[in-house]
């Protein structure tokens, strides 16, 4: 009998991860259903579906045990940031492509859970943010209530797609509105008066924020994550929205503006957290954080997509690796010694 | 008392699983039918084996001799008759053999004479001796001869000497109830240690989990009168490792890469250690039993007092194990190991015995990839990154792994407790390490056998010159005798001579290294001419008088002239001649 020390294990796994983090989504995902109706369950349900798929003829076609990994969980988690991060009315086969790419492409093709250098589910994100940019950017306009029914046929494709279902998230139409107006327009007169947008940022999308916010402070509670990631995401995104705020809030939105907005709350907490492709040190997660946080605004603000987390969070996977060279901590008796 | 404690970083909270056994008395262990004394119990040398099969013993009777300063001898358990002095498997995760001394007990339990000292009044070398004689060694685990630690470190003044109470590890209450119930003679051991060592403070740390050894530890100290700290450290595993403790009590912290923590100011004793201590210094009596845990899947736990030597399974016997137990758990569950069979005997390291069973340490989930949560690197106490090591050495890029100081790993295993995928980190770590000194091992041997060659080489070499050299002495000495008969037969050569010789003596004088410069030419051209020599022409050889006269004339002419050392054939004339 061979069986090395320690023989006390703390009951933990890594579906147990996942699924915690699985829930942790469930706060934001309630807000989203409630913000766009049950579009966005149908969305999660088709990419995992479409994840498990994929996930299975991989493991099968590497040889890996279905029952020890299609049970990860790992694969849902991609999917379920997928659909969350997808126009909820986007085609179910947009979703599938995404999901498939990234499950397929991101992950296994790098080696399957635990190798792939860049986060999967933004890796789906850029691919159909570049090769389908007009259906990516289809967002359904506020206050459009559709029921369950005409939802699923507009994304199996069994409804026509009408432009006027759709319009711009907040974020963009903000920048959009800026960049024609010429400076026509100011921040404040159209927070005021435009119906998408609520008290700080897109209305109905600052509870979504929120909600991701609330799930992510569990995620930290249990400490799954530590609140390097998300405070520097956080603080870098406010800083820089603050100091261009500052310097002129006629033409740039304010930090609230931008924490409420998009993808920041999700990749604060749920993306750029991952710790796959992520950095591993503390001092590496903190300039790990920051930078997601300053391209996110650099891009969403400045750049010609309508937000900027995936590439800010792929672009900083990039650097992960030298940054936790270049990070390691001193080791126990060696501090005045680094 | 109230001080001020630091934290470590890292730590975990496995279930303590003491309470099974820390609420019964320590009970002494029945003789055992018969006792396997492994003479290599101790970090260091091994013992010299000084009884053989035959031989009576008495309890306490040293049996094995101390081999070097870092050893520690090693005694009868009990009076008996030698069976064999043979190799039996140790207690050790190698399952390798070592030479064991096997009594059969004569249920006489007779002690030797035993001899007290009072360390007071006896010079600190002698208690050094005694200590050493009477086979005292760290019972928290290492088993370092206590002796080599009570040595004080030349240069650093020692500011505390901790004793460590803390015994971490889930499971094992030995620690626990020697406090309890023996905790004058523990504090008069710490007394015994703190004369030697000077230090400043005396510091003795319990885990909080052991709030009636702390109560039994203060009443003791108080009732002793004596100045030291009875501080209760929060219970987090590993508190009780020496460097842990060492930062909880006084802040420092001991660079893994430093061989003693003497060098900074601080000693670490267990509390096993200095009750052990006591008995030999105010008894005589050398260490032969220990308390030790039985536990885990057993239907009474409890602690024992028993023999070193004592077979592991008459022991867990005692405690009545559960039909399921698969093996016996030496050690914590933490850093123990599976013994290699139940017969294996205790040793002075032996602390606890678990009866292991799937039902109480459930096998391993199947391990998955490292997804680098980074828990195990939150979890270490020595704040490595045990994600990366494990990368490395799985990738057997060993060289990395010392970069990220694998060798500060003290292989308390939180990193695999914690980890989610399941990963046996610290195999991979124990394996990088061996595999490391291994390579070490076979450079080294690569790097002896390459000296060897070249010395070899030297070895012929010179060997080969000084039977050159020696040929041509003997050459140089047989044509001197030639030409000094030929100078004898040519007057006029005296005055040559004469010219010559102080010449010599005097570059001697004035420059000895181009003297031996010179020696050296001078002992070439004697080989040189040996070899020629070898291959004289005849002609030379079988002149007639008159021809070597002749030829004899001409030498001491041209020596004159040249005013060279008189050779009775220089090379040139050779030739000519």
């Amino acid at each position: 009998m061979f069986a090395p020390a320690p023989f006390l294990l703390k009951d933990a796994s890594v579906s147990q991860v996942m699924i915690q983090v699985c829930v942790a989504l469930i706060p934001g995902i309630a807000a989203y259903a409630s913000l766009v109706g049950p579009a966005i369950l149908v969305q999660l349900v088709i990419a995992t579906l479409a994840a498990l798929a994929a996930e299975a003829v991989m493991l099968t076609l590497r040889g890996k045990s279905l029952a020890l990994f299609l049970t990860d969980g790992s694969a849902i988690v991609t999917a379920w940031l997928i659909a969350l991060t997808f126009p909820p009315l986007a085609p179910w086969w947009l979703v599938v492509t995404g999901t498939v790419f990234a499950v397929v492409v991101a992950k296994h093709l790098y080696g399957g859970l635990g190798q792939n250098p860049f986060n999967p589910a933004m890796v789906a994100f850029a691919v159909c943010i570049v090769a389908f940019p007009a259906l990516m950017s289809q967002w359904p306009s506020v206050g459009l209530q559709l029921g369950l029914i005409d939802q699923m046929n507009i994304i199996l494709g069994w409804a026509p797609r009408v432009d006027a279902l759709s319009g711009a998230t907040p974020l963009d139409a903000m920048k959009t509105a800026l960049k024609l107006g010429e400076g026509s327009f100011d921040v404040a007169t159209l927070l005021a008066n435009q119906d998408i947008y609520g008290n700080f940022a897109g209305r109905g999308w600052e509870w979504v924020a929120g909600g991701y916010l609330l799930g992510g402070l569990w995620l930290w509670h249990r400490q799954l994550i530590t609140w390097h990631v998300p405070l520097a995401f956080v603080g870098s995104l406010s800083l820089i929205s603050g100091a261009l705020w500052l310097y002129n809030p006629a033409q740039f939105a304010s930090p609230l503006f931008h924490l409420l907005s998009g993808g920041a709350m999700l990749g604060a907490f749920f993306i750029a957290t991952d710790p796959v492709s992520g950095c591993t040190t503390p001092r590496g997660k903190l300039i790990f954080g920051a930078g997601c946080g300053l391209l996110a605004y650099i891009i969403r603000v400045f750049g010609g997509y309508p937000d900027g987390v995936a590439f800010a969070v792929l672009l900083m996977n990039l650097s992960a690796p030298v940054i936790d060279l270049l990070t390691q901590p001193p080791v126990f008796g060696m501090k005045d010694k680094a | 008392m109230l001080m001020n404690l630091f934290k470590f970083k890292g730590g975990v909270k496995p279930p303590s699983n003491k309470l099974q056994s820390n609420h019964l008395p320590i009970a002494q262990a029945p003789m055992p039918s018969r006792l396997v004394v492994p003479l290599h119990q101790s970090i260091g040398g091994t013992p010299r084996p000084i009884v053989q099969a035959g031989d009576h013993v008495l309890k306490g009777q040293m049996i094995g001799q101390a081999d070097g300063w870092i050893s520690a001898a090693v005694h009868a358990p009990t009076s008996g008759t030698v069976l064999e002095v043979a190799m039996h498997v140790r207690p050790h995760p190698s399952g390798l053999d070592s030479l064991c001394v096997v009594i059969e007990p004569d249920g006489k339990d007779e002690w030797i004479t035993r001899t007290p000292i009072d360390h007071k009044a006896t010079a600190p070398a002698d208690v050094f001796h005694h200590l050493q004689q009477c086979g005292i060694v760290g019972l928290g685990g290492a088993g370092f001869p206590a002796h080599g630690k009570l040595t004080p470190s030349t240069g650093v003044p020692m500011d505390e000497l901790i004793i460590n109470g803390a015994e971490c590890e889930p499971f094992i209450t030995c620690d626990d109830l020697l406090m309890r119930e023996r905790a004058d003679e523990v504090v008069r051991g710490i007394a015994v240690f703190r004369d030697l060592l000077q230090p400043k403070k005396v510091l003795i740390g319990i885990e909080d989990n052991k709030p009636e050894a702390i109560a039994a530890m203060r009443a003791a100290v108080d009732a002793q009168k004596e100045p030291f700290s009875v501080v209760a450290v929060p219970t987090l595993y590993p508190a009780g490792g020496a460097k842990q403790l060492i930062r909880v009590l006084t802040g420092k912290e001991v660079p893994g890469s430093m061989r003693s923590t003497a060098d900074m100011g601080v000693q670490v004793f267990n509390v096993g250690t200095a009750y052990s201590a006591w008995r030999a210094i105010a008894h005589g009596e050398p260490l032969i039993s220990r308390i030790l845990t039985i536990t885990g899947n057993v239907h009474a736990p409890r602690n024992y007092e028993v023999l070193i030597g004592t077979p592991m399974d008459e022991l867990l016997a005692l405690a009545l194990p559960h039909p399921d137990t698969d093996g016996i758990l030496m050690g914590g569950p933490m850093m123990g190991f599976l013994v290699p069979n139940p017969q294996v005997p205790v040793v002075k390291t032996t602390n606890c015995l678990i009866a292991h069973a799937d039902r109480l340490f459930p096998p391993k989930a199947p391990e998955m990839p490292c997804i680098r949560c980074g828990a195990c690197a939150r979890a270490c106490p020595h704040e490595l990154q045990p994600f990366e090591m494990y990368w490395f050495a799985r990738a057997k890029n060993f060289g990395k792994t010392q970069e990220y100081n694998i060798f500060d790993c003290i292989e308390c295993g939180c990193c695999s407790f914690v980890c989610p995928s399941r990963i046996p980190l610290v195999q991979y770590f124990r394996f990088a390490k061996s595999e490391i000194w291994a390579r070490e091992r076979e450079k080294n041997a690569a790097d002896q056998a390459k000296t060897r060659f070249e010395f070899k080489q030297y070895r012929e070499e010179r060997e080969k010159a000084d039977k050159a050299e020696k040929l041509a002495k003997a050459a140089a000495a047989q044509a001197a005798k030639k030409a000094a008969e030929a100078a004898a037969a040519a007057a006029e050569t005296g005055v040559a001579e004469a010219v010559a010789a102080p010449a010599d003596a005097a570059i001697a004088t004035v420059n000895p290294e181009k003297e031996a410069k010179r020696a050296t030419i001078e002992a070439a051209m004697a080989r040189a001419k040996a070899q020629r020599e070898a291959v004289q022409p005849k002609n030379v050889d079988n002149l007639t008088p008159e021809q070597q006269q002749a030829a004899a004339e001409i030498e001491a002419r041209r020596v004159a002239a040249h005013l060279i050392a008189p050779e009775p054939v220089a090379p040139d004339s050779e030739k000519s001649e």
